[in-house]
This record gives structure tokens, C-alpha cells and sequence, in this order.
């Protein structure tokens, strides 16, 4: 972590603890008692270079909010996925299929699923991110209409699918087909926006760990996405969460579901390779 | 009755006899405190809980009012003695006359 002078001599001439809530804290991410959490991992190979250790989001907050995430009954995010399991049996659309009618058991079909995601799919030809496989499916195999992408209903799915795959390891293949928009992902994390000129990397690589104002700055992992944020009382998609941090950097944001932000979370999620899957997990 | 409600509760389905057990209750309610104006407006009308009660064999173990300032899909966990074999049962009273009611069945181990 980059030490800031500034703020030792503050700490010194204060006599003020400044520095003892700076770190990650070493408690144990356990679910229900029974499903442990990897919360800290080695940086992946090609992050080696910029950091040792990547750090889920869940070290970073509060003991009160930490604790929601290790209950399924206290977890707020569970409500969202009970309307999405709902929602997986309803037949919609003009074929009167619903996911349940090709994809059977959630817990079965869609186990592993979000540990691999955005992938790049062949027969499109493209990097897709879950999003934009249900919708996807929706239009061409249900002949639905297509979900908004940051919308309630694509993010409580999201999460159901999401859930299937909670514990296991983040494994998101950067290199073939995918490795093109890999690099623009890159290139977007470093890139700084806005006027206050600050990229993903001001923040989350080289001052993760400290305080921005009241905020306690994490490595922005999305391992554990859709997140369910207290502020706003729901679950939040991953576009949804980039659109509100280009946003704080007073640029005009790209929109959720471009190919920019596709990238983008094709190279933050290759960030998180090997942390658990913790959606839906609980941040403040 | 008012749009996603749905109550939902955590007991233990086994105690000794004389035990306090944990309850964890949530009722998914989206809590329109009356405060809001929507896009035209217009006050969005009250819309809350305003009553949770929780009995034992019948007897009261919680009675609690609430009011407008409780945020959404409210949440209470409490504590009760279990003195013998028998049923918690929970209760929402809805602005709109809507009553949800769910039970849980406690043995004695």
C-alpha cells in the first residue's frame, strides 16, 4: 500500500490513531456457518506487477455490515433472489417458455456459471457479460422483450444465478478470443476521467485501504456482484456500480451495456481471479 | 393487499424446556411513508405496517407499533422464553386492512 506521509505527520503531530482503520481487516468470511469464503487471495499473474494480494470488498466494511452478508435470513440481497426464483419459473414471451423450461433446476444448470463471467461467446462473436446472456435468451429463445440492463428484474436474476455459484473461485479467461477486449478493459482502468482526473487506479490500486472523506476505499473487487448496497436498499448491477464511480469523477459516464463498460468488467472481474464468488453479498 | 409482501421467519424448530431462544422476522413491504411526492406531485399516500405482534401458545411475547420513519422490508429479531411445546405465532397489520399471519412450531428436545 502507498504510504502517505502527510498523513503520519498529521498522526505524529495530532497524536491521533489515523492509521488504524486504514487496513483490510483479518476476519473470516463464513455463510450460514458452513461455506467459507476465500477473501484474500495471491494477485493474479497478470497483476503481479501492481499488487501482492487481492482483497474482497467485504474486509473493508464495518463489523454491523459484514455480519449481514454471513446469514442468508439477515441478508437483504436474498430478497431480490426470491422474486428472481419466482421469476425463473414464469413463462413469458411469444415461444411460452420460461428459463426453467430449457434450463430446468437453477441450482443445478447455472452452477459455476457467474465464476467464469463475461465470457466470450463464439457463435455471437463477442465478450458477454451475464446481462447480456439473459437477455439474450429472452429475446431469441423466449421471445420476450429484453430487460433493462441496470433494471430490478435483470438484477435479481443476476443474483439467482449468481447465488449458484457463491464459493467458488473467480476464473475469467483473458487470454484467445477474449484478450482484445481484455486490453481496452485495461486501458480504461488507467485512464483517468472527468475533472477531477482520477482513474480506477487513483483509488482502487493505489489507495486502497484509505479513507476518500467519509468513504473507506476498497480494491473495487466485484466478486461479490449484484451487491446489495444499504444506501439504496437494493441490489446493484456492476455496470450500475462503474456508472456511479465515473460519475464521482464528474465525467460523463458510459452507459451500462456498452462494449467500453463490458470491457471494463471483463478486466476487473480478471482482477478478482480466484477470490470466491460472494454475490449477493452486502456493502454499505 | 399491497404488491411483494411476503413474511418470512427464522425459529428454532427444537428447544429445552425453559430456553430462550432467538427469533429473526422480516416481512418484505416497501414502507411508503406518506412523505413522498412522485413525478406529477402529487403526496404519494401512506402505504406501512403499522402493527407486528408475536405470541407464544397465545400469549404475547411482542406487541409493536410502527410508524412512517421505519425503512423498508422492516427486520426484527427478539428473544423469548419457550416453557413448553408449542407455536409462535407472528402477525403484520398492513394501512390497507391486509393482515399476514405466519406460524412456526417449537418441540421441547
Amino acid at each position: 500500500m502507498t504510504f502517505k506521509p502527510t498523513t503520519a505527520i498529521a498522526a505524529l503531530l495530532l497524536a491521533v490513531p489515523t492509521l488504524a482503520i486504514a487496513e483490510a481487516d483479518d476476519d473470516t468470511l463464513i455463510v450460514n456457518d458452513e461455506l467459507e469464503m476465500v477473501t484474500k487471495a495471491a494477485a493474479p499473474a497478470h497483476l503481479a506487477d501492481d499488487l501482492d494480494e487481492v482483497i474482497s470488498g467485504w474486509h473493508f466494511r464495518s463489523d454491523e455490515t459484514q455480519a449481514l452478508q454471513m446469514d442468508d435470513f439477515d441478508n437483504p440481497g436474498m430478497l431480490g433472489v426470491e422474486l428472481a426464483i419466482d421469476a425463473w419459473e414464469t413463462v413469458e414471451g411469444t415461444a411460452e417458455k420460461s428459463c426453467a423450461s430449457c434450463h430446468g433446476d437453477v441450482e443445478e444448470s447455472m452452477a459455476g456459471v457467474r465464476a467464469v463471467y463475461p465470457k466470450w461467446n463464439e457463435a455471437a462473436g463477442e465478450v458477454r457479460t451475464l446481462e447480456m446472456q439473459v437477455n439474450d435468451c429472452r429475446e431469441n429463445q423466449m421471445g420476450a422483450e429484453k430487460l433493462g440492463y441496470t433494471s430490478g428484474a435483470l438484477t435479481n436474476m443476476v443474483a439467482l444465478i449468481s447465488l449458484q455459484s457463491r464459493g467458488m473461485p473467480v476464473n475469467v479467461a483473458i487470454d484467445g478470443p477474449a484478450q482484445a477486449m481484455w486490453e481496452q478493459g485495461k486501458e480504461l482502468y488507467y485512464t483517468r476521467t472527468g475533472q477531477l482526473e482520477l482513474s480506477c487506479a487513483n483509488c482502487h490500486e493505489q489507495n486502497y485501504g484509505n479513507m476518500i472523506r467519509a468513504d473507506h476505499l476498497s480494491q473495487g473487487q466485484i466478486n461479490g456482484f449484484p451487491v446489495y448496497r444499504l444506501k439504496n436498499a437494493k441490489l446493484n448491477s456492476v455496470h450500475a456500480r462503474f456508472k456511479g464511480c465515473v460519475r464521482d469523477t464528474r465525467a460523463e459516464t458510459y452507459s451500462p451495456g456498452s462494449a467500453d463498460f463490458v470491457a471494463l468488467e471483463l478486466y476487473v472481474a480478471s482482477r478478482g481471479n480466484g477470490l470466491s464468488v460472494e454475490a449477493p453479498s452486502v456493502r454499505n | 393487499m399491497a404488491k411483494g409482501v411476503k413474511p418470512r421467519v427464522k425459529a428454532p424448530k427444537k428447544a429445552a424446556a425453559g430456553e430462550t431462544v432467538t427469533l429473526k422476522t422480516l416481512i418484505s413491504h416497501k414502507m411508503e411513508s406518506g412523505q413522498r411526492k412522485n413525478k406529477d406531485g402529487s403526496v404519494i399516500p401512506r402505504s406501512i405496517i403499522n402493527r407486528f405482534t408475536c405470541a407464544f401458545n397465545g400469549k404475547t411475547v411482542v406487541d409493536v407499533k410502527l410508524e412512517p420513519a421505519i425503512s423498508t422490508n422492516p427486520y426484527f429479531e427478539f428473544e423469548a422464553v419457550v416453557p413448553e411445546a408449542g407455536e409462535f405465532q407472528f402477525t403484520w397489520y398492513d394501512d390497507d386492512g391486509s393482515v399476514y399471519e405466519t406460524a412456526k412450531k417449537v418441540a421441547i428436545a
